[in-house]
């Protein structure tokens, strides 16, 4: 199948690897990956700010880069969700909101994309520790993705899986709300941090880059040895 | 009081109460508490999902329609023998009510719990008209008791505050003597409060739900303290939004069963009171007089805007119990008796965006709270409707934010711009990695960031770049 792949900002200027991850997963697979380098932001930064008016021509971008697509995956909870609320936002614009609504119904999150599209539940990983899962917000409550990681988490040979209490928290990065209410934020990340410490995994699993950064740049601050991980580079591991 | 609870800048209270352990301590494990009866009792009934929607479906009825709900339940209400007063501000509301409190030379008033009356400071008007007012749900008393300390959730009012701080309210106001052990305190509140019903001149209370179709006022309590109030004293005087109605005992039945089980996860509360105007002939006990006052104060404003589901809301709390923020900051640093999600998208509306800009962003958007409200309420959408508010027609943006965020969308929107954008930005950020892993000390809006976590350093090769460098990697 063929792959168009929206990689996000976040893993293009910040977390290379996980791209490398990504189209490494895809590829082994069986898909063949198309990257359309026009693409940029999903627009995330500024619409959750409430710049939505000047955001809508960053998101008419992203249609039109992906509007040839068979499929658009992406490693990333958040920004499919924002994918997903295009044809909400242009909702005053009938042309572009239909254009919207294809982009939205052929866009998929990873994990999502290879259990219910490609019906593989084992992708073949290997990767020997403990770990925990963070299951960001936007993706298991906005777009309703809940199970998808942990299927393909349960089947990686040498990985043993522990719950991680409460999970359903927020991990307090929300965009520009790590910085304008950073003192929050900060309260937030740490109970997530000292609940990821509790499980005594070694390695945190999330499928958000933003999490990501928040999470690790917290543990890194703080000094803990916890490996904070995408889902694809585990998915990755062989 | 009115829905401001004092003059502190929303930063210094946030500052201020996330120094507080006790509270912080208080309120996550009474959100870890509610959230587990809540979803228990929520799986117990069953189809909870096809409840929501019920109990959203009525809400939009009822809103829909408001206006022919409103007359229907004061036609009724005025069949049976009780007044009504349709309340445009929260001036008039009060001046109502003081009115028929002078009418009948009452000196003494005991008060079942109502958030609007909060909303509208009713408690100062009435004293200052030389009334004692006396609150009667325990939570609300202990904070009348404490110098008026404000409630700081919307069920359980006094819920930052401990045993020992109880206790010491007690020694001090009402003469209590024994330990800090909750089944003495309420023993004594229960004593204490009383002979204050048995004295009582007037009740006021406030209204979960009226139903139309008999111009009834409901009350959805546990400590039944609402059937003394609304019992012994010759006047009732029921306070309500003018939004809480139900057409019939059909939708009313609904409503509860998502209230009870959202607010307290019980199936029911112990006592669920249904009041149809004043003591008719025969009757044992009850009030002479019924006055049912309906307070707008800003609630019509909201509707037929985008922000009218915001009055589907049947103050349950869930979305407060769920609040990572509110988790942390605590009820009183939202500066407003409605705290939490729900406080954040209704007090601006009520309040205005002057005092409560920042509430609105006091949220990362995760949406807990839309997942929890047993009415469906958007309430993470409704947030964002407000920041789009507060920045494109009300310009209270900050001025550097805008700059910023005008840059990034031309720059996001032009792929040219990004991608050398990117690329510069490596070079920019280049001092201030002390290290080849992060950045400590970061320039500009990323000294906030770097405040508290490290941020990682742009790589020297995008993923643009390796997989255009890649063997056969660009198939464009």
């Amino acid at each position: 199948m063929k792959v168009t792949l929206f990689v996000t900002c976040l893993v293009d200027m910040f977390e290379t690897n996980v791209g490398k991850a990504t189209v490494e997963l895809l590829e082994r697979l069986g898909c063949e990956i198309d990257f359309p380098t026009a693409q940029v932001c999903c627009g995330q930064p500024s619409y959750n700010s409430g710049y939505v008016e000047h955001t809508k021509s960053a998101i008419k971008k992203m249609i039109e880069t992906f509007e040839h697509a068979e499929v658009v995956v992406t490693p990333s909870g958040s920004c499919a969700t924002m994918f997903h609320e295009y044809p909400q936002i242009l909702n005053d614009e009938p042309g572009w909101s239909a254009r919207a609504r294809l982009l939205a119904e052929k866009t998929y999150e990873l994990t999502d994309f290879i259990v219910n599209v490609l019906k593989v539940e084992n992708v073949g990983a290997k990767l020997n520790g403990e770990a925990a899962y963070h299951p960001s917000c936007h993706m298991t409550r906005l777009l309703g993705i809940k199970d998808a990681p942990f299927t393909l988490l349960s089947n990686v040979e040498g990985l043993e899986m522990r719950p991680l209490p409460y999970a359903y928290n927020c991990c307090g990065f929300g965009g520009t709300f790590s910085v304008k209410m950073g003192n929050i934020s900060e309260q937030m990340v740490d109970e997530k941090v000292d609940a990821a410490v509790s499980t005594k995994a070694s390695i945190l699993v999330a499928s958000d880059g933003g999490c990501i950064m928040n999470i690790a740049g917290r543990m890194q601050r703080r000094h803990i040895p916890v490996k904070v991980m995408h889902i694809a580079e585990v998915l990755n591991a062989h | 009081m009115s829905i401001k609870i004092s003059d502190g800048q929303f930063k210094d209270k946030v500052k201020e109460n996330l120094q507080d352990d006790f509270m912080r301590g208080a309120v996550s494990s009474a959100q870890d508490r509610l959230r587990f009866r809540r979803l228990e009792t929520a799986e117990e009934l069953g189809n909870w999902e096809e409840w929501r929607s019920h109990g959203e479906e009525i809400r939009k009825h009822v809103l829909e329609n408001l206006d022919y709900y409103l007359q229907e339940l004061s036609e009724n209400v005025q069949k049976l023998g009780g007044h009504v007063h349709f309340a445009q501000t929260a001036e008039d509301a009060n001046r109502y009510i003081e009115d028929v409190v002078k009418k009948k030379e009452a000196k003494k008033i005991v008060k079942s719990k109502s958030m609007v009356t909060e909303e509208i400071g009713l408690n100062a008007v009435l004293e200052k008209a030389g009334c004692e007012v006396i609150e009667t749900d325990l939570g609300e008393y202990i904070l009348q008791l404490d110098e008026h300390d404000p409630p700081s959730h919307i069920v359980a009012p006094a819920l930052h505050k401990n045993k020992e701080q109880i206790r010491k309210v007690f020694a001090e106001k009402i003469n209590y003597t024994k330990s800090n052990d909750p089944t003495e305190l309420a023993r004594h509140a229960r004593e204490t409060l009383r002979s204050e019903f048995l004295t009582a001149d007037i009740g006021i209370t406030g209204c979960n739900f009226a139903i139309a179709e008999s111009g009834s006022i409901s009350l959805v309590t546990n400590e039944g303290n609402a059937r003394l109030a609304t019992t012994v004293p010759k006047t009732q005087i029921t306070v309500m939004g003018m939004e809480r109605i139900v057409p019939t005992f059909e939708e009313f039945e609904v409503l509860v069963s998502l209230l009870t089980r959202s607010a307290v996860g019980q199936k029911l509360t112990s006592y669920v009171t249904v009041l149809s105007g004043p003591r008719r002939e025969g009757d044992a006990d009850g009030p002479e007089e019924f006055h049912l006052v309906i307070v707008d104060n800003g609630r019509s404003k909201i509707l037929g805007t985008e922000f009218q589901s915001v009055l589907q809301c049947i103050r349950c709390a869930a979305c407060i119990n769920v609040c990572p923020v509110y988790r942390h900051i605590g009820g009183h640093s939202y500066n407003s008796i409605y705290p939490g999600p729900i406080g954040a998208v209704l007090t601006p509306l009520l309040g205005g965006y002057d005092d409560f800009k920042e509430l609105p962003y006091a949220s990362t958007l995760c949406g807990a709270c839309t997942e929890a409200c047993p009415v469906k309420i958007p309430l993470h959408e409704l947030l964002h409707k407000h920041r789009q508010v507060i920045v494109e027609k009300e310009g209270k943006a900050p001025i550097s934010e805008g700059l910023m965020m005008k840059a990034f969308g031309i720059g996001a929107a032009s792929n040219p711009l990004y991608t050398t954008g990117t690329k510069l930005a490596t070079k920019v950020m280049k001092p201030f990695m002390k290290d080849k892993e992060f950045i400590s000390k970061g320039p500009g809006p990323l000294k906030e960031w770097t405040a508290i976590r490290e941020f990682p350093t742009l790589k020297n090769e995008r993923f643009r770049d390796w997989y255009k460098n890649r063997e056969g990697g660009d198939k464009k």
